[in-house]
């Protein structure tokens, strides 16, 4: 309900219309995980917002400090611009729909969604009246007296969701509420609490790790990984738009090919020239991210490039072809069958084109010098030493330094950053070939080779590219080649 | 295996042989000799000297005053303590939960012996506080037999249930008092029927702290050394017809509050 009176008042409306705000949420735990970096959200009165991300992404623990029961390590959580990130869940105007519902199993299902009325000292009769309200939302009239041991899981989910409604919490968190239930109850229930959402007019924040799930209910998704945000749009945006590798990746099915631009609107990737309609300066490494449904197939004169049929999936209403064009594999989403072995020709619109800006196409790793001058970056195993980085630097004695105009220089204070390109890094299974060895944490299939981001014992992220297929978690050793490596000194 | 004749049910025929033994003869024997006089003539005679009898009745009120005060202490002692050691993120729980265990593994009449020499140096003279006496030895005997049921179900309750009720406006307390302890009732339960029956019949505790036969278990046990079986065999019968109604209605609320727990883990 806007005024004309509201609208002039510009300032106002803005706090008006965010119900909480995330100030540079960091949450670290006792053990030293990181769970959430440096989180900043706005969300709007009445919004549905998701939060999206594989397991670990740190969405659940954003949620749990909304709800208040993490408290963040640093930043500000406002709510209707008062900070709350101290006080109790109890003194929160925000009620949460668990993950496994945590419904209250020595109580019938009209005591526990009577339970916060109960606890807010409210008249019988309206409450009462309240949870009759709130069992017809669900559509469970006549469950008053059952147990929750004898509902099914659908059930319970609709319990646990009329329990919080009925609060009529400002706020309503959802904690992957739907991850129990099967596909056909799943599909029912998105439904139904973007329904709800809508006819309630309640903030809706919402945590999911099923894209699919994002894409249909939300208002306002927030793609995360490794706790940092990845990007934050509307569904249409993030799938049409992705910002970057990651988050293509994740949503929905992709196809990303590195490339570089080579003229006006004009992208090379797979070896050939296409038209985009992303304005990118020519030269640059860009990732170009090709949906599979964007993708024709026609005769092989016909193709911008060609291929080899070498699968061909049934998904229900569309095949799931695979072409071998060179060495880049691509999929392909069409209602036409094709034949495995069959030589096609592929078409792209320049709209099915989304250019995004190579990312990670350089390793950056901080290191310093240890007295001997040995770089200390790996306790010095990769035995490079000063003299080589630096020149005309001497050593006159143990500890001591001295430049080519003969000045002292302190080395305990020089960083160098050391660069290595992702394809100048080989992995290898032998534990004793390579100078560092991890855990491979992520990966993503860029059309001829996997883009594998590598997480050392030492805690360093490694970005390594690979022709060959290794396993997420795999553990793995980096064979680094040092005559590729470049040392940048800062002072 | 089927010519041989060999069918499952033979398994239980040692059990079945055991029970019919140990168990069923006993009691009848039992059953027997309560409603029989000296010369094996029935009688009812045994069951109302019973009840008019100021003696027995005055032991079965005692010995009953006892087992609810010594299950109220465990109570009182055990519930903070399995709570604590249950729900805060310590390190080392293992290791408290061990040391209350622990006597539990020492012989029984040197810890009462032990505690009686404690006692006798802090009173003086143990005859003074003979109730006060008996609870602290009787607590001090099945406290771990309160605190271990209490502990595993509290171990067991799902953190997340705590979480929801906070979510939902409850301060700390009224979490606790409308979820922890309701969902703590099995182990409060089993505790209590743990600590409460061996308490009513336990008389070595009263015997050794206070030279006592003030209780069912040795009243019994005076009587038979009397070669007064008949009025002994009621006693015990009294006795177990007691306790054999506080375990059915014990254990009613037991089962029907751990199925409710099973049922939302499956």
């Amino acid at each position: 309900m806007r005024t004309d009176t509201q609208k002039g008042e510009f300032a106002m409306q803005q706090t008006n219309d965010n119900i909480i705000e995330l100030r540079n949420i960091t949450k670290t735990f006792e053990d030293g995980f990181e769970a959430v970096k440096d989180f900043n959200l706005t969300v709007k009165r009445g919004e549905f917002v998701t939060f999206l991300g594989p397991s670990g992404c740190g969405k659940t623990t954003t949620l749990r400090m909304i709800a208040g029961f993490d408290t963040p390590s640093q930043g500000q959580i406002l709510l209707n611009g008062k900070e709350i990130e101290n006080l109790p869940p109890n003194k929160r105007p925000i009620n949460t729909v668990f993950q496994r519902y945590a419904l209250f199993p020595h109580l019938n299902v009209y005591d526990n969604i009577a339970f916060g009325l109960k606890l807010k000292k409210l008249p019988k009769s309206e409450i009462n009246k309240k949870v009759n309200k709130a069992l017809e939302m669900v559509d469970l009239e006549g469950f008053e007296e059952r147990k929750i041991a004898t509902l099914s899981g659908g059930q319970q989910q609709r319990i646990a969701i009329a329990r919080a409604l009925v609060n009529e919490p400002e706020i309503l968190l959802l904690d992957e509420p739907l991850g129990a239930l099967d596909l056909k109850m799943r599909k029912e229930m998105q439904l139904e609490l973007k329904n709800m959402h809508e006819k309630l007019g309640i903030t809706f924040i919402y945590v999911t790790h099923d894209q699919e799930e994002a894409l249909t209910m939300s208002d306002k998704i927030v793609v995360m990984s490794e706790g940092q945000t990845q990007q934050v749009g509307t569904p249409e945006d993030i799938y049409n738009e992705p910002k970057n590798a990651f988050v293509a990746d994740f949503i929905g099915e992709s196809n990303i090919f590195g490339g570089i631009m080579t003229g006006d609107k004009l992208v090379r990737f797979c070896g050939a020239d296409f038209k985009c309609l992303d304005e990118v300066e020519q030269g640059t490494m860009i990732d170009a991210v090709v949906r599979p449904e964007d993708i024709v197939i026609t005769e092989p004169q016909k193709g911008m490039i060609t291929g080899k049929v070498i699968s061909q999936v049934f998904k229900g209403v569309h095949y799931e072809i695979t072409v071998m064009s060179g060495k880049n594999e691509i999929v392909i989403q069409t209602t036409k069958k094709a034949k495995v072995g069959e030589q096609v020709g592929l078409v792209i619109e320049p709209d099915g084109i989304h250019v995004m800006l190579a990312e990670h196409t350089l390793n950056k790793i901080e290191s310093g010098f240890d007295t001997n001058g040995s770089l200390s970056f790996m306790d010095g195993r990769l035995g490079i030493n000063i003299t080589s980085i630096l020149p005309g630097i001497r050593k006159e004695e143990e500890g001591l330094y001295v430049d080519s105009h003969g000045d002292e220089i302190d080395i305990s204070k020089l960083k160098v950053t050391i660069s290595i390109r992702p394809n100048d890094i080989q992995m290898s299974d032998d534990k004793e070939a390579g100078q560092l060895q991890g855990h491979i944490i992520n990966l993503i299939y860029k059309g001829d080779h996997y883009s594998y981001v590598v997480r050392t014992v030492d805690d360093f992220d490694i970005i390594v590219d690979d022709e060959d297929l290794w396993n997420m978690d795999d553990f793995v050793s980096l064979i680094l080649d040092e005559q590729k490596m470049q040392f940048t000194l800062k002072k | 295996m089927k010519e041989k004749g060999f069918r499952r049910d033979c398994l239980g025929i040692p059990y079945a042989l055991f029970l019919v033994c140990f168990v069923a003869a006993p009691l009848l024997v039992i059953l027997y000799y309560a409603f029989t006089n000296g010369q094996g003539q029935f009688t009812l005679q045994n069951l109302i000297g019973f009840f008019t009898s100021p003696n027995t009745v005055g032991t079965l009120v005692y010995s009953l005053a006892i087992a609810v005060a010594t299950t109220l202490v465990c109570l009182l002692i055990g519930y903070p303590v399995a709570y604590l050691l249950a729900r805060s993120k310590m390190k080392h729980k293992t290791v408290i939960v061990l040391l209350f265990v622990m006597p539990m593994w020492i012989n029984f009449t040197l810890r009462i012996t032990a505690l009686k020499e404690v006692l006798t140096l802090l009173e003086g003279n143990l005859a003074f506080h003979p109730f006060l006496n008996t609870i602290i030895g009787m607590t001090y005997d099945f406290l771990p037999f309160m605190i271990l049921p209490m502990y595993t179900t509290l171990l067991k309750l799902d953190g997340t249930l705590l979480e929801a009720a906070a979510d939902l406006g409850a301060t700390p307390f009224s979490v606790f008092w409308k979820v922890t302890i309701p969902l703590s009732m099995p182990g409060i339960v089993s505790g209590v029927v743990m600590v409460f029956l061996p308490s009513m019949t336990n008389y070595v505790v009263l015997d050794m702290l206070c030279n006592s036969t003030y209780i069912m278990g040795s009243l019994i046990g005076s009587y038979f050394s009397a070669y007064d079986w008949n009025n002994g065999s009621m006693i015990a019968l009294v006795l177990l017809v007691i306790i054999l109604v506080f375990t059915l209605y014990t254990n009613r609320y037991d089962t029907q509050e751990t199925g409710r727990g099973g049922a939302l883990l499956s």
